[in-house]
């Protein structure tokens, strides 16, 4: 088997992905957990480049790791300081069932949909098809009625959101 | 031209979803939970991506056909935005009312 450069870069990326994901999920601490989370969308940022998807690498890069992040550490920042016990989690009794349901899970869908696939070796699409100019005329001819309908979930959520902040519930 | 294999992404996007899938099961912290639902949603980005990059060139637009696969992430992106600032809001409301946010205490909703 024959190791070329792309084969190394995607490796590294991947275990770095990987690895950050298993630490959202094992470290206690949510602080540490949300960390985890940044550096695995930053990864998959690199990821996606490596898929020739440059637009969407850039846009998970500002609205992942930057707008959705900041919001999870900010709400943690604001549970610590009303109670810092808040946090903090008790032993869970559901771990050996997860970690099976997990297994099972991976075992299935490795077997019936990935390894069917595995004889797929070649990119098919060209290579500027990730490039602004391709996604942005995608995505206002083609794509326009759920653009705008993703507009206007958009409101909705703002307008929700701030409904939950400033109403006594 | 790339030599990792669509397998190899494939793969990976399904680590982590099992992994948001067993941190939603095992985890407590509501905010740690939603912290896995976005794993989730990342992972299946992923494999979309590879999808749209791997899929065999058709048609007289090749550029066009393989834009389903990016119009599907952008659009995931787009409400996974709006569920976290939703879904952090709804927290903090509770966390409001009770001053506790474990999920196993929350039986507000229970019939």
């Amino acid at each position: 088997m024959d190791l070329d450069s792309s084969l190394l870069i995607f490796g590294a990326l991947g275990a770095v992905a990987a690895a950050s994901a298993v630490g959202v999920v094992a470290f206690g601490n949510a602080v540490r957990s949300a960390l985890c989370l940044v550096a695995n969308f930053f990864t998959l940022a690199f990821l996606y480049f490596t898929l020739n998807a440059e637009l969407l690498g850039i846009t998970q890069v500002i609205v992942y790791t930057g707008a959705i992040m900041v919001l999870f550490l900010f709400v943690i920042m604001l549970l610590n300081i009303g109670a810092p016990q808040a946090l903090t989690e008790k032993r869970d009794p559901r771990l050996l069932a997860g970690y099976a349901f997990g297994a099972a899970l991976f075992a299935l869908l490795f077997t019936q949909v990935i390894l069917p696939l595995k004889d797929l070796n070649q990119p098919g699409s060209p290579d500027a098809y990730g490039s602004p100019q391709a996604v942005g005329r995608a995505l206002f001819t083609g794509y326009v009625w759920p653009l705008e309908m993703v507009s206007v979930l958009l409101v909705i959520g703002i307008v929700g959101s701030i409904l939950l902040a400033k109403r006594r519930i | 031209m790339s030599g990792v294999p669509l397998m190899a992404y494939l793969a990976l996007g399904l680590f982590m979803f099992t992994t948001g899938v067993v941190g939603v099961i095992i985890r407590r912290n509501p905010i740690v939970i939603f912290m896995c639902i976005e794993l989730m949603l990342n992972a299946v980005n992923l494999t979309l991506l590879a999808f749209a990059r791997y899929q065999p060139s058709a048609g007289s637009d090749p550029v066009g056909s393989a834009m389903a696969g990016q119009m599907m992430v952008i659009f995931v992106m787009a409400v996974a935005a709006a569920e976290v600032a939703v879904g952090l809001g709804i927290i903090m409301a509770i966390f409001r009312l009770r001053h506790d946010i474990d999920i196993d205490e929350m039986n507000l909703l229970r019939g």
